[in-house]
């Protein structure tokens, strides 16, 4: 029984499949001269072989390196002297490719998607050139970096026992130099099937012209089969489960508690109070955490928690975790720190939420997800997203409502699942950089 | 050359052309300066139901006590009022369905928000309050003090940062513009009444901003912010930073990094301002030199070497001048040769015609990216505010791409040879000296600064 009156979130949606399997979201809006395409593929990090860790991302390296029409650097030219921008990403269960761009260049936006879902140039050259830049990817991001990764890279190797869900999704330097052309064509054949993707069309477009132009361009790609999608379960733990990890940049420790969370593509109560719950514990000055760890304890210097192991609640299936970090100046008192914790959740098992706390978290959440939506890319990418991960892009819109119906009683027993004994705790030691 | 074949009955394909140039849509707007001498800009942009909030307030400082006192300011701003304490601010931004921040570079202080649309007259209410009544409770920055050093210590304890520090240094010497990051001990020693003096002199109207965008109607929007600022007045002592420094040619810095596997290159010279007749073009020769992904560097050194994942250059613009910078991590082994093939990319594009290929394609993505980045509440209000420090607004923004386009190709390799020649850069790098120094000696003279920390 929410309150707090909210906007609603409306947005026309048309959908279309070709007869190839693939599924189009378009997404019109004509208030910027904007359109963006984006494809996501149903392969990420958890389906990368044994062996191959980090070949998802690596993969996603070589789409960008030519296709069947176009070589090498055409790609990155085309959008960007159309006067758009692209990118790529590799998350745990989608991988997706897109670009925004200038409204009249929307035919070209979904050719330059076309043609690499078509057929990808995978050379050898490209291949030991982006295992190259990969690597330095990972530098940057991870082994030149204090708290790079953190916790993202080795929290689920604790947490987790099979390999899909345990292993590091940058990948070894080791299994990264082993990729060969086979591998990627291998991975390519059986994962970026028309089938096994959806497209994402908005922005400024007229939606029948806009399928006239996808059916145009994309009808060119053969059917193939849609691989089966594995279970990835595993079961809850039952025990803490507790690790360390060295940083020799870190100039203070770290630590990352980890906790499962109901499965988010069901969408439930349970997982939807869970959402509300990780902003009520750390966002902004008032969450719960904040006002007890940062400014009564003075126990740590930063603390945020968030499900999704990028930060994202809706970006990805069953397991997912909720996860909360902190830095502090004083090794010595984690204990106080995950105690402090455990005191905050049991005060919320035991005495409930405050007045008008979760009208007031949630009209924050609600309103940065109108923030995030105003862009034609997050959009475009966001129904897309639910699209494929979640099997319908209207959920994204339904959200508010669904979020309406979380009530102070479910974010209490949301509380109640975190405990400690299914926990884990990763704490990162700091070295020194001599 | 592929395992991976099209059908062999396939036509060929053509990359397909492009459309008419879409127009931009027009905004309505209106601005007004308050007699505080506040200035209020409100564009509606109606795509979804929210305000976007930039504050911006002139903050440079010449006082080698500023940069600290500053930064604490920005950090505890909204650490309480006459009648809100820190937990009652942010828990009244939250049920506006909004967000309040604020930081402070050389430059300006930014308050940067947002709310929901209909919300935005309580929002304004309370900016009010925080601007004329902070009270900088003692608790409050004594704990945002100690949290400020550890932040500080962490980000200087990347190389990015350290690398940053550097290059400011070197481009800048002693002046406040490579000392805007505060010192730890001069964070230590700083009092709340020190914060609370420099909010009474500084955070003041005359000369500041106020940027407004979203779903909102532009006149009565600024109607509602002269009520509500209505009581914030005064004007600050002037107190501008001493004008920029020359910067001498000399050796490449060498910042010892013991254990880095990545040196951080970074190269900086002086450019012009946004206002300058020279800046459309070099803009356009930023971008075909490093200024983005299809550039000649990025295709040098990443895509055909392999050396790093991410190099680009950039022109940046501060209120008392610009810099052209290059910045690029690439691994330790191959230090030296990277800066050899970044040299090699400098003094190329400052020595021969760049083309009119590149010149059309860089021309389209500086007009097609300018369109994107103000497609959203917040990029046009960020965009605003930084063009606020320039003294420009939505006239500029509409008449940019006009200027972008009268760029010839004459005019880029003119720009390119009077600012990106290499013999007018310095350059800094960050890494493991044992390791690089005698590579990088062979290519010439270099200097060694003291280790970081």
């Amino acid at each position: 029984m929410p309150s707090a009156r909210l906007p609603e979130l409306t947005h026309e949606l048309v959908h279309h499949t070709l007869d190839n399997g693939l599924r189009v979201v378009i997404a019109p809006d004509r208030s910027v001269p904007v359109v963006a395409v984006a494809v996501l593929y149903d392969v990420g990090i958890r389906s990368e072989p044994e062996g191959r860790t980090g070949f998802a991302h690596l993969f996603e390296h070589l789409m960008f390196q030519g296709s069947a029409t176009l070589g090498k650097m055409e790609h990155p030219k085309y959008v960007q002297s159309s006067g758009g921008v692209f990118n790529g990403s590799t998350h745990f269960d989608y991988t997706d490719y897109f670009e925004a761009l200038p409204a009249n260049a929307l035919e070209r936006g979904l050719f330059l998607e076309a043609d690499r879902m078509a057929s990808p140039r995978l050379t050898e050259e490209n291949l030991a050139n982006q295992i190259a830049v990969v690597k330095e990817e990972i530098r940057v991001n991870v082994m030149n970096r204090p708290y790079g990764g953190f916790p993202w890279l080795e929290l689920p190797g604790v947490m987790f026992d099979t390999y899909p869900n345990a292993h590091n999704g940058y990948g070894s330097f080791v299994d990264l130099e082993h990729a060969t052309i086979d591998d990627a064509a291998g991975f390519f054949r059986r994962y970026y099937a028309p089938a096994n993707a959806v497209l994402g069309v908005g922005g400024d477009l007229d939606a029948d012209q806009a399928i006239a132009l996808v059916e145009a361009q994309f009808a060119r790609v053969g059917r193939r089969t849609r691989p089966a999608r594995p279970d990835f379960a595993e079961p809850w733990p039952t025990e803490e489960r507790r690790a360390t990890t060295d940083d020799r940049h870190a100039p203070m420790p770290a630590v990352a508690v980890g906790y499962r969370v109901p499965d988010p593509a069901d969408l439930g109560l349970d997982f939807l109070a869970t959402v509300l719950l990780a902003e009520l514990l750390s966002e902004g000055d008032s969450a719960r955490l904040q006002q007890r760890l940062v400014q009564r304890d003075g126990l740590v210097t930063d603390i945020s928690v968030y499900i999704g192991e990028f930060g994202d609640p809706f970006d990805e299936r069953d397991p997912s975790v909720l996860t909360l970090t902190a830095h502090y100046p004083v090794r010595e008192s984690l204990p106080a720190i995950l105690s402090a914790i455990d005191d905050e959740l049991e005060r919320i098992v035991t005495d409930g939420l405050r007045p008008g706390e979760l009208d007031r978290v949630r009209t924050r959440y609600v309103a940065s997800m109108f923030r995030d939506l105003d862009s034609v890319l997050n959009r475009t990418l966001t129904f897309a997203k639910f699209e494929l991960l979640f099997g319908s892009a209207e959920i994204a819109l339904e959200l508010p409502d669904r979020l309406g119906a979380v009530t102070a009683e479910d974010v209490r027993e949301a509380a109640a699942a975190l405990t400690p004994h299914t926990r884990t705790v990763l704490e990162l030691i700091p070295g020194s950089a001599e | 050359m592929s395992p991976t074949r099209t059908r062999a009955d396939a036509p060929p394909l053509v990359v397909p052309p492009l459309g008419p140039v879409p127009r931009p849509k027009r905004l309505t707007a209106a601005e007004r300066t308050l007699p505080s001498g506040l200035t209020v800009l409100a564009v509606r942009r109606r795509s979804v139901p929210m305000v976007e909030l930039r504050l911006r307030i002139p903050f440079q400082g010449s006082a080698a006590s500023h940069p600290a006192r500053a930064e604490l300011l920005a950090d505890s701003l909204l650490s309480g009022t006459e009648h809100r304490d820190r937990t009652d601010i942010a828990a009244t931004v939250q049920g506006l369905g909004g967000s309040l921040s604020t930081s402070v570079d050389a430059d300006r202080l930014l308050i940067a928000g947002s709310a929901l649309a209909a919300r935005l007259p309580e929002m304004l209410g309370l900016l009010s309050e925080v601007l004329t009544g902070a009270t900088y409770p003692g608790a409050e920055v004594a704990r945002d003090r100690s949290r400020l050093i550890e932040r500080l210590t962490m980000a200087r304890s990347q190389a990015g940062t350290v690398a940053h520090e550097a290059l400011a240094t070197r481009l800048f010497g002693r002046h406040p513009y490579a000392l805007d990051m505060p010192q730890p001990d001069a964070v230590a020693s700083t009092t709340a009444a020190q914060v609370r003096r420099l909010h009474a002199a500084r955070v003041l109207p005359r000369g500041a901003t106020l940027i407004l965008v979203g779903d909102i109607a532009p006149q009565r929007t600024l109607d509602r912010a002269e009520a509500a600022l209505a009581s914030w007045a005064g004007t600050a002592n002037a107190s501008a930073a001493p004008a920029l420094p020359d910067i001498e040619s000399g050796p490449l810095v060498l910042v010892d990094r013991p254990g880095s596997v990545q040196s951080a290159v970074r190269i900086g010279g002086p450019a012009v301002g946004r206002t300058h007749a020279d800046a459309p073009p070099l803009s356009l020769a930023n971008l075909v030199f490093g200024g983005y992904f299809s550039s000649r560097w990025v295709e040098n050194i990443r895509e055909d070497k392999g050396y790093t994942y991410s190099p680009r250059s950039a022109v940046e613009h501060h209120v008392l001048g610009s810099v052209f910078t290059a910045a690029a991590d690439v691994a330790t082994e191959v230090t030296a040769p990277a800066l050899l093939e970044t040299q090699y990319e400098l003094g190329r594009i400052a020595s021969l015609p760049v083309s009119d290929v590149e010149v059309d394609a860089v021309r389209q993505y500086a007009i097609g990216t300018l369109a994107l980045s103000v497609a959203t509440q917040s990029g046009l209000a960020s965009t605003l505010s930084s063009l606020a420090g320039s003294g420009l607004g939505l006239d500029y923004l509409a008449t940019q791409p006009g200027r972008l386009a009268a760029v010839t190709t004459d005019e880029v390799s003119a720009a390119a040879a009077a600012y990106l020649a290499p013999a007018r850069l310095v350059t800094v790098i960050v890494g493991d000296a044992g390791q690089v120094s005698g590579p990088l000696a062979a290519l010439g003279s270099l200097t060694t600064a003291a280790p970081a920390a």
